[in-house]
């Protein structure tokens, strides 16, 4: 019993929440990893882009529950999800139009559009402050849990209870989704193949008829799709702040690279890695020792590695080990 | 009648000409070569003559229509097809779809040139779900030739198709080649293993300087003891 309980401890503090954060990391990761590879940049803007997302579903969300439109237990971000995206798309594309494409043509080197993209990070931050100012805003609505702490330990007896919110539930859905998609279209559609024909050899795919120009609007609209979702996701989880979004570049750009850069499967994992990370060492085992050792030698602190006020350090220390040590990341990518 | 011709091309990179009153071609069905030493613009000519390099002065003809002022996508419509010297697959794509991706600009089904490519290199069809990347030297150069192929060209244009393979690998190639002109398609290549590619010739230019040195059949420039001395190696 009191080995069971230590597992639903855990299964409720981290690997929930884990599977959760990692979920919005994947999304954010896979963003700046199909710009990689097909733009050849870094885009550091991506955080902004995903704030941008996420403070669309939120105005929308005021219109739309205004005029009383609701979707049950579910929170209304998820009926405005599709206008947001929509939204989300047009902003990186305007953003597109009017500044990458500049340097595109000027053939940059990759180096110089990533100090372009931490220009349009700013700009984004900005423009997003000037819209919804930068406060605290809670958007979610509808039913808080699909399952319930309460719940849980009156059907198990268990002392433990195991939660499942109903936004960790839809970002993990959501995600599968999500993933699922975009890996059946780049392998198995002809616009996604000539995607992935162009990120791997531009003069090739010239030669073979490919327009970059569709290249790079389809690149965008992946991009602004995961974005949104991602940002909406992780907004509805936390709620949602601009200044957080800042934050969430590193995490972000961690667990591209500890995956192993320009590879998607790579991104979805290393968004798994830094998540449990960070959770597992910011943790406090006390209680699991309790339940798991015998009372007299679990140690009187909290047992945990770091406080979680150095969570953001967790995935600057793998991102440092992971470039010292297999600088090609978990999964080999391929570096521009 | 030349089927590809190029005529009287000048041309090269920002000011300095690199071909001057260059005149190439190839017919229906036969081999033609350009050789050379290096430095003779032989791939500068490849690439005029496919669009990958604007000529200041001269004409491109294909079947005798004028296609000077056509883009490089254009004249693959048209019927040509070009495998580059390096960097002439998509490494991470499988081997079939490096094959697709050839016939990306046809609205038409692939599946018949697939068929066809297969048949020509066998062991690209048990490759067929390997990352072309992975691939061996001669297997990635069968992977470039089959993906110029997939529209079914009237004229192939091989930019030195032996380069960085082995004497065997090699052999097969132009075995391949043969192959691929036997079955209608005319092809124009630069080689810089110019006895066994003058071999298989019906007809080879010599360049020298940008300029045509010696044009005849293959055969004849074989023969020839100043062309032999010269570029042959005896």
């Amino acid at each position: 019993m009191d080995f069971l309980n230590g597992i639903t401890l855990i299964a409720n503090y981290i690997i929930i929440p884990g599977l959760t954060y990692g979920s919005q990391l994947a999304l954010g990761a896979l963003g700046i990893t199909i710009i990689y590879t097909v733009l050849r940049f870094s885009n550091f803007a991506h955080g902004e882009f995903m704030s941008f997302g996420a403070m669309s579903s939120i105005l929308l969300t005021w219109l739309f529950s205004g005029l009383g439109v609701k979707l049950g237990m579910f929170p209304t971000a998820i009926l405005v999800l599709p206008i947001a995206i929509l939204i989300t798309i047009f902003y990186c594309l305007i953003i597109d139009k009017f500044v990458f494409k500049f340097y595109r043509q000027q053939k940059s080197k990759s180096v110089i559009t990533l100090i372009v993209s931490i220009g349009v990070m700013f700009f984004s931050g900005g423009l997003i402050r000037f819209i919804i100012g930068p406060g605290d805003k809670n958007f979610f609505d509808g039913e808080r849990f699909i399952l319930k702490a309460k719940t849980f330990k009156a059907f198990t007896g268990l002392n433990e209870g195991l939660a499942v919110k109903t936004t960790q539930g839809i970002t993990i859905i959501l995600t599968i989704l999500l993933v699922f998609l975009l890996f059946w279209f780049l392998n198995k559609t002809k616009t996604g193949k000539s995607m992935r024909a162009y990120s791997d050899n531009q003069e090739l795919a010239l030669l073979s008829g490919i327009n970059p120009e569709k290249v790079v609007l389809i690149t965008w609209i992946i991009t602004g799709t995961l974005a949104c979702v991602a940002g909406t996701l992780y907004g509805l989880d936390k709620s949602y702040k601009p200044f957080t979004y800042l934050h969430l570049v590193l995490p972000i750009f961690a667990a591209a690279i500890v995956g192993g850069v320009g590879n998607p499967v790579g991104a979805i994992i290393g968004g798994f890695v830094i998540a449990f990370s960070e959770l597992f060492i910011t943790f406090a085992y006390k209680k699991i020792f309790y339940y798991l050792l015998p009372y007299e030698i679990v140690p009187s602190g909290l047992l945990q590695i770091l406080s979680t006020d150095y969570k953001i350090a967790v995935s600057f220390i793998i991102l440092v080990l992971v470039l010292l040590i297999k600088p090609t990341g978990i999964y080999k990518g391929k570096v521009i | 009648m030349y089927l590809l011709s190029g005529k009287n091309i000048t041309c090269g990179y920002s000011s300095v000409d690199i071909l001057s009153d260059c005149n190439i071609g190839v017919k229906r069905g036969q081999i033609a070569s350009i050789v050379g030493p290096n430095g003779a613009g032989k791939s500068t000519a490849m690439k005029a003559i496919f669009g990958l390099l604007d000529i200041r002065k001269g004409q491109i003809f294909l079947d005798g229509e004028d296609i000077t002022n056509l883009r490089p996508q254009e004249r693959v419509l048209k019927g040509m097809g070009f495998v580059p010297q390096t960097n002439n697959i998509f490494p991470s794509l499988s081997v079939q779809e490096n094959l697709e991706m050839g016939a990306f600009i046809q609205a038409k089904n692939c599946e018949d040139m697939l068929n066809y490519i297969y048949e020509l290199f066998p062991i690209l069809k048990d490759k067929r779900h390997q990352q072309a990347g992975e691939l061996s030297g001669g297997q990635r150069q069968q992977v470039a030739v089959g993906r110029a192929l997939m529209t079914n060209p009237k004229v192939l244009m091989l930019d030195e198709p032996s380069a960085g393979v082995s004497p065997i690998v090699m052999e097969g190639i132009f075995k391949k080649i043969k192959e691929i002109a036997n079955q209608g398609t005319a092809i124009l290549m630069v080689e810089q293993n110019a006895k066994q590619a003058l071999a298989i010739s019906d007809l080879g230019f010599v360049l020298n300087q940008g300029r045509n040195l010696f044009t005849d059949t293959g055969k004849s420039l074989l023969d020839n003891k100043e062309v032999r001395q010269a570029f042959l190696g005896g």
